[in-house]
């Protein structure tokens, strides 16, 4: 199999610069040779992974377990029951995603028709992440394919047992000369990331996204990023409190178990209002995992030792650590962390300055609750802002005032679920769009394709000129009818 | 004044200062900014119309014409569609999410740096500030140094209609450029030569600033027999004008090259130097139609173009050249080899290669093998051809009959694709472009279903499965305890 041929595999092939190149080679002939770009082969491609999906969902999910701990509930909501939705959407909007869109001409060009005509990219890479490592690869690979693009998947090598799951499933149900999985690290991401591609859609961390567009920037090759910040939850004292505080709790530690990019980061409430809502979420907390949440198998584990260390870091400053009033309970053998509440940790602490992606969940008390959204806007634009109120006004007040990628009210993460909605970030939360039509669109090229007769003409654009001609050329740009009337008569 | 110091860093305090006030989000605001725009237009139109002579020698209809005129219907475009723009748009929202309500509301994305090009200087520049100021940011425009008239106009004239805390010039050359890409703009607007864009997309990555890079390439026109005397003589003043009639060439969109049949090509020889004969006549350097070249650099640069070996054999039209005027006669070349420079980088200037092919659908594989232009130039009624230029290769744009006027359309995207750049404006692309679009979905607490929520077990898993799958009789069923799997 064709990529089986490029799996990192130490006793064989070592995907190097040479590897990547020829690599490339292969995919730019399929495209050429014009095979990407039917219907046909995307809505067959589109099939198969469904069917993929279907057939398999076991070993998704084992391998699921397998690098995260992830409970098979999470596997099937989050990931699988995911995957399968955006396929089927994208079977059944392909022929009008596809189709050109007639657009209106002006007068100053009459008489001519025009439209716009969406076509493939050529070859894209997606790089994506560890943390939804189904969701995440194969996602933007359906809008890759929807769009008619070939493709080269770099699973992240954090999540290995997906990595090698997706090229061996890949490998079985996909067209290999079009679309391939590079496993691999640093070295064979550089490798890829030194060729010319079409476009490059990034998943994961700030630092890296930096990286990738700095090479991208090499060969003018535009990108998406879907990075991710500290997605902030505001909560109001107006709230249904048991609905929010379950929200919250399943948003923040049924998702990943806090790895996610659009988590609750931290939440901010009133100084009046925290204790209230403390109590609940703790409450919450206890219904869903237990008293041993450490041990709670509903919960996955932290993904690495890396991340188990850089997260127990977070809650080594003295200054946060004695502010811990939940949890806080580590085990290390089994990479496991206990969801964790920290109240009011310092604003120049790590905690409260990078994103946690973890079980730590500061709470920081603010004394009216508009100083919440100041707060918020003083930092750089997350990924997802969350509110949860009755009052109408502060749900506008938020919408308009606060930049994020999305905004959600009374609800946590929902919005990616919303496939008519774009899903990235802004500013430092990315750059870029996908889910439904916009996957599509992220990776089409939208061509205006303008058609013009030869009949009527406009003798005014064309030397020699004259003053005569430079009127009638204001009256055609204005579009005024009276003016262009008056023009050639001479009579303006 | 018009143009600032050197101190950067506080102009863009400044601005993000008054754009964090909020002042720029006000529809109010964007519309007295667009109506100053309108104002600048009419107002200095004899100012606009000098810079754009002393810097390119372009006659005043083509100023207007390419310019001045191309702004104001920009710019009234906007102010027409601008409620529309601004307002939120409903998202449908499945069942899964229910009950929810979801909008798609368009925000602006703080302070952006516009850096335009030297040869439509005004239109390169005002054209992106209506967008920018549309979708509600502030701004600084850095002009080119290569038009310094212009820039000077731009300067001065930007500083007395617009509002200076938001919209700001900074004049200058590479080392103004690159002190400006040192800081954190939310946006970048390059439109220029791919070695710069590259320069500008490496220091937009240190602080993941989004790019929009409108480039150019070797733009292609694929001509046809021409059989009509009508079709002769509109065909021919419209690549005529595609290739010469705008800043001599000096366009990103403007016809590179032709590509022709064999056996017309003699034909078609004639009717391009009686055309240009008509358009230009006798002295074309003295008709004031032609603009000039901007500079001696690109001066020289063309020169050499023609004086490679067989370039120069291949010369069937003009070739002469007046240096002190920086004026390059009209030139049309037959057959130059494929491998000089003229015909691998793009010309930029008022020589026309025109390549011979066996069959006029040889171009498409000729098109297809080269990287892909801004735009690619049909001049022919073969349906069937026109279908397979526009399904079989790929460009910005392709436009059928006519050259550059698909500029003119704000309907219609222009950007380009690979080569020729990425992101797109005009109309309300531009709005788009400098805009954040932010997804909102609210919720309600009414409805909230138990099994969403740990501890899992079997049962929930079930439910789940039919929810998601839009199953609503299996999960009752299940719900009932009158089935146990999904």
């Amino acid at each position: 199999m064709a990529s089986e041929d490029v799996k990192n595999s130490p006793a064989t092939v070592v995907f190097d610069t040479e590897a990547a190149n020829s690599l490339l080679k292969e995919l730019r002939s399929t495209v050429i040779a014009g095979k990407t770009k039917s219907y046909e082969w995307r809505a067959s491609q589109l099939k198969s992974l469904l069917k993929m999906v279907e057939d398999r969902d076991k070993e998704i999910c084992d391998a699921l377990f397998s690098d995260l701990s992830k409970p098979e509930m999470e596997a099937f909501i989050h990931e699988i029951a995911m995957i399968k939705a955006s396929c089927k959407l994208a079977l059944k909007k392909l022929k009008d995603w596809m189709k050109p869109e007639k657009v209106k001409t002006t007068l100053g060009t009459f008489p001519s028709s025009a439209e716009i005509v969406p076509e493939p990219l050529g070859v894209v890479l997606i790089i994506s992440a560890w943390n939804y490592p189904f969701l995440l690869s194969v996602d933007p690979v359906i809008g890759a394919i929807a769009a008619g693009n070939a493709v080269v998947l770099k699973p992240s090598e954090i999540a290995p047992a997906m990595s090698s799951l997706l090229a061996k499933l890949f490998g079985e149900y996909l067209d290999n000369s079009a679309i391939k999985v590079v496993e691999g690290a640093v070295p064979e991401t550089s490798a890829l990331l030194e060729q010319k591609w079409d476009k490059i859609f990034y998943t994961g961390n700030g630092r890296v996204g930096r990286v990738i567009m700095a090479a991208a920037a090499k060969h003018l090759t535009p990108v998406v990023l879907e990075l991710g910040g500290k997605s902030p939850v505001l909560v109001d004292s107006d709230i249904d409190l048991t609905v929010t505080a379950k929200r919250i709790v399943s948003g923040k530690w049924g998702c990943n178990n806090g790895q996610a990019c659009v988590a609750p980061d931290y939440i901010i409430t009133t100084k009046n209002y925290a204790p209230v809502l403390i109590d609940s979420i703790r409450h919450q907390l206890v219904k869903f995992y237990g008293e041993d949440a450490l041990n709670s198998l509903d919960l996955s584990r932290v993904v690495s030792s890396n991340h188990f260390a850089r997260l127990t870091k977070l809650l080594d400053d003295d200054r946060v650590s004695g502010k811990i009033i939940h949890g806080g309970q580590t085990d290390m053998s089994s990479l496991k962390i206990a969801p964790t509440i920290v109240l009011d940790a310092p604003e120049d602490s790590l905690i409260m300055n990078e994103e946690i992606f973890g079980p730590l969940l500061p709470i920081i008390t603010v004394d009216k609750i508009e100083d919440g959204i100041n707060f918020i806007n003083s930092r750089p634009n997350p990924l997802a802002a969350y509110l949860f109120t009755n009052k109408k006004q502060l749900k506008e007040e938020f919408v308009s005032n606060v930049s994020a990628g999305g905004v959600l009210i009374n609800d946590i993460s929902l919005h990616l679920m919303v496939d008519t909605l774009p899903f990235g970030g802004v500013g430092d939360s990315g750059m870029g769009a996908y889910h439904g039509k916009f996957s599509f669109d992220a990776f089409s090229h939208k061509k205006a394709v303008l058609h013009r007769s030869f009949f009527g003409d406009a003798p005014a654009r064309y030397p020699p000129y004259t003053p005569g001609k430079l009127r009638l050329l204001k009256a055609l740009l204005d579009g005024s009818i009276l003016g262009i009337i008056r023009a050639l008569f001479g009579w303006s | 004044m018009g143009a600032v110091g050197g101190d950067f860093e506080g102009d863009l305090k400044e601005l993000r200062e008054t754009f964090n006030s909020g002042k720029t989000r006000e529809a109010s605001w964007r519309r007295s900014q667009l109506h100053g725009i309108l104002s600048l237009l009419k107002e200095r139109e004899s100012d606009i119309f000098k810079a754009l002579n002393q810097d390119l020698g372009k006659h005043h209809v083509e100023a207007y014409r390419d310019e001045i005129g191309t702004v104001a219907k920009s710019a009234n475009y906007a102010l027409g569609n601008l409620k529309k723009w601004m307002g939120s748009k409903r998202a449908k929202v499945p069942l899964v999410a229910f009950p929810s309500r979801g909008k798609l509301v368009p925000e602006p994305l703080g302070v952006v740096l516009i850096i335009s090009s030297w040869n439509f200087p005004f239109g390169l520049s005002l054209g992106q500030i209506i967008g920018a100021i549309a979708a509600g940011n502030a701004v600084i425009l850095k002009p080119s140094e290569l038009a310094p008239t212009c820039s000077s106009v731009l300067a001065n004239t930007i500083y007395n209609y617009l509002d200076n805390s938001a919209i700001k010039v900074v004049e200058g050359g590479s080392s103004v450029g690159e002190k400006l890409l040192q800081l954190k703009f939310d946006k970048i607007f390059f439109t220029g030569g791919p070695r710069v864009g590259q320069i500008v997309t490496t220091a937009a990555a240190k602080n993941l600033t989004p790019v929009t890079l409108e480039l150019g390439g070797k733009c292609p026109a694929v001509v046809d027999c021409i059989s009509s005397s009508w079709d002769e003589k509109i065909a021919m003043k419209r690549i005529i004008w595609g290739k010469f009639g705008a800043c001599a060439g000096q366009v990103c969109i403007g016809i590179d090259y032709i590509l022709t049949q064999k056996k017309f090509a003699p034909t078609l020889v004639e009717f391009l130097k009686k055309y240009i004969k008509k358009s230009f006549g006798d002295n074309p350097m003295g008709s004031n139609s032609i603009a000039k070249i901007v500079n001696k650099k690109h001066f020289s640069r063309l020169k050499d173009l023609l004086n490679e070996p067989d370039v120069k054999t291949s010369i069937v039209y003009g070739g002469s050249s007046n240096e002190e005027n920086l004026f390059i006669e009209p030139t049309i070349l037959l057959d130059p080899p494929l491998d000089t420079t003229i015909m691998t980088e793009e010309i930029f200037g008022p020589l026309l290669p025109i390549i011979t092919l066996e069959t006029i659908e040889d171009s498409i594989e000729f098109i297809r093998s080269r990287p892909k232009p801004l735009a690619i130039y049909g001049f022919t009624n073969n349906e069937k051809l026109q279908k397979r230029m526009i399904c079989e290769t790929s460009s910005g744009s392709i436009t059928f009959n006519d050259a550059i006027t698909q500029y003119l359309i704000d309907t219609m995207p222009f950007g380009g694709v690979g080569g020729s750049g990425y992101g797109r404006y005009h109309g309300k692309f531009s709005f788009e472009e400098f805009s954040h679009l932010k997804a909102v979905l609210v919720r309600g607490y009414i409805i909230d279903f138990g099994f969403k929520y740990p501890p899992w077990n079997d049962k929930k898993l079930q439910l789940l499965k039919s929810g998601l799958q839009y199953n609503y009789i299996t999960l009752v069923l299940i719900k009932l305890g009158l089935k146990s799997k999904a």
